[in-house]
């Protein structure tokens, strides 16, 4: 199986849409790779910059409430696969992000919001790396570690398994 | 134990259980249109499976920028179209026919009471108007729905929607569902189906209903859904005439997917609409929701009328009640979209497509366009839309434009007066 975690970035805000994640107006593409440069273009968040090495470097995405809310287009997750991410951690997600997530094999993991403060607040030099067969997710910086357990439903783990929703649904429909 | 009507269908339509708590659905209908199609064709044709399950319950549409705008939409357009013929895909509306699919396919008679409708476009929820089960989806599921004809959901919860009293003059569901959002929340609904209940439902048009339905993704809900009745009969009337003798037998068979009188609700929320004021959107989230005269003075550069939430024949006959015999304000742009060739042509029938253009306004073909900041009105950074749209998201409809949505007389009212105005003593 994949191996999934590395660098974090922190998005410390709830509600982040898809149109933020990717506008609309790169929707004309026709190949994933060519959303690359326009990762979380529009974000609405202080201080976030989309050209930062920062996020050029992240793996791992952590962040607030209610991520991917608003289109269903998977382009939010592509865009995030095709800059080398492919673990979301979130107090809560959308429906059809978290489930276009799992479709491509990615990992969207929700956490207590308590236990989203104490990543965020490691700061700079995050590092988050997921145990998929322990259910573990650690989060570290310089001088800090931190464990917590997540839950993942079957189905979703089966999916990431399979390396998404089409070889699954191709070899069992 | 009594069953929700979101259960009932979930259980006529089960493939698999993959897990507990986990659904795989046969799906009736499955659309598709260019923005989230093409990769999913380029992806099945690469791995040497083009094929689709059923070319006849697969409904194609161009809609979202169209006529195309340039070679890379062109190229969307191209790719569907190829695919639609290759396929043999009948219901297939290209440029002359084409419509925005939420509110083209309900015409078209495709949605019936009981049916799964998966689609590539979060809006898909619309049909639930009709008692269907219908979902936004990604493009991954749209794949396989158009491979295998099946769809993965989690089991559905339903949250009851109950929406009592009589709508107010000036009042529509645009500001009933747009209220229903600010109390819920941005994600109230999550992982819900919204199943709208009571006497404001039942009296509602199926426009209106589609409107109410369209607008559930905003709180994060799976799917609006209505328990279908003699008005869903008599609109799918021309297309179910041959499955049944009388409209009276249509609305008994319909009743067998009502939710029983035992069903269990995993939550309740009720909304008395006769005080309800005309609500519009003040911020970047669909749930940031104020009564009309809070927002009344907020200057306007356009107002955009269309949409799959309101473009249909009952929008344009409320906005033209105002726009007719009347200007739009000096510096203001109108935009007029009729949803579909059908409304367009029942507008210019009924001398309304003529009203909105001596009032000012620009009249374009169907099609999403503005809405999602693609084409026909896109806005310049500071520019404000008063829109009938259903997203009000930072750069929506153009980067560093910000969108008020509202009902279509609250956009005819902004139109005339140039801000943001309580339509309500317009109507005296």
């Amino acid at each position: 199986m994949k191996t999934f975690g590395g660098p974090a970035i922190c998005l410390d805000r709830s509600d982040i849409n898809t149109d933020e994640i990717i506008p609309a107006r790169y929707l004309t593409e026709n190949s994933k790779e060519a959303l690359k440069p326009y990762i979380l273009e529009d974000l609405n968040l202080a201080g976030f910059d989309s050209a930062s090495e920062e996020l050029k470097e992240a793996r791992v995405i952590v962040t607030r409430a209610n991520f991917g809310c608003g289109s269903s287009r998977e382009h939010a997750v592509w865009v995030f696969e095709v800059n080398g991410i492919n673990v979301v951690v979130a107090e809560s997600f959308a429906r059809i992000f978290r489930q276009n997530m799992f479709n491509c094999g990615m990992l969207a993991i929700e956490l207590q919001k308590e236990d989203i403060d104490r990543i965020m607040a490691l700061g700079a030099g995050l590092r988050v790396e997921v145990d998929l067969e322990h259910n573990v997710l650690t989060a570290v910086n310089r001088d800090h570690e931190l464990a917590f357990t997540f839950t993942l439903n079957p189905f979703d783990r089966e999916l990431v398994k399979a390396g998404g929703w089409l070889p699954y649904a191709d070899k069992k429909y | 134990m009594g069953k929700t009507i979101a259960q009932k269908i979930f259980a006529a339509h089960t493939r698999d259980n993959p897990s507990p708590g986990n659904v795989v659905l046969d799906l009736d209908v499955v659309m598709c249109h260019e923005i989230t199609t093409p990769i999913a064709i380029n992806d099945l044709v690469a791995r040497g499976m083009d094929r689709v399950f059923d070319p006849d319950k697969i409904k194609v549409v161009i809609d979202h920028v169209t006529p195309s705008k340039d070679t890379k939409t062109a190229t969307q357009a191209k790719i569907l179209r190829e695919w639609a013929h290759r396929r043999k895909i009948r219901d297939f509306f290209d440029v002359g026919a084409n419509g925005v699919c939420h509110a083209l396919f309900p015409e078209k008679g495709f949605i019936r009471p009981g049916y799964t409708v998966i689609m590539g476009d979060s809006h898909t929820c619309t049909h639930g108007a009709f008692g269907a089960f219908a979902a936004g989806v990604g493009t991954t599921d749209l794949e396989v729905g158009i491979l295998k004809g099946v769809c993965s959901f989690r089991t559905p919860e339903t949250l009851r929607v109950n929406l009592t009293g009589k709508l107010p003059k000036g009042v529509y569901a645009k500001d009933v569902i747009l209220r229903v959002i600010k109390e819920l929340t941005v994600n109230g609904a999550t992982d819900k189906v919204m199943e709208f209940r009571g006497e404001v439902v039942e009296a509602m048009s199926m426009e209106s209903r589609m409107t109410l339905c369209n607008m559930a993704i905003e709180a994060g809900g799976t799917s609006g859904i209505c328990l279908p009745d003699r008005v869903t009969a008599e609109y799918l009337w021309p297309f179910i005439s041959g499955d049944y003798a009388t409209i009276d037998e249509a609305v008994a068979d319909f009743s067998r997917w009502h939710s029983d009188q035992d069903a269990v609700y995993t939550g309740e929320f009720n909304l008395d609409v006769s005080n309800l004021a005309p609500q519009v959107t003040w911020g970047y989230k669909p749930d940031e929701v104020k009564d009309v005269t809070e927002l009344e003075g907020t200057r306007i550069d356009q107002v955009y009328m269309g949409s799959c939430t309101n473009g249909r024949i009952e929008d344009l006959r409320e906005a033209v009640k105002i726009i007719a015999g009347r200007k739009i304000a000096e510096g203001v742009r109108g935009i007029l979209s009729p949803a579909t060739p059908a409304v367009f042509n029942q507008a210019l029938a009924e001398g309304i497509i003529q009203q909105f253009m001596a009032a000012g306004f620009c009249v374009t073909n169907p099609t999403c366009g503005a809405c999602l900041g693609m084409s026909t009105g896109v806005l310049a950074p500071g520019e404000v839309c008063a829109s009938t749209t259903n997203r009000n998201f930072n750069g929506r409809m153009g980067k560093g434009g910000m969108v008020h949505l509202m009902s279509p007389l609250t956009a005819a009212v902004a139109a005339v007066a140039g801000q943001i105005t309580d339509p309500r003593p317009f109507l005296d």
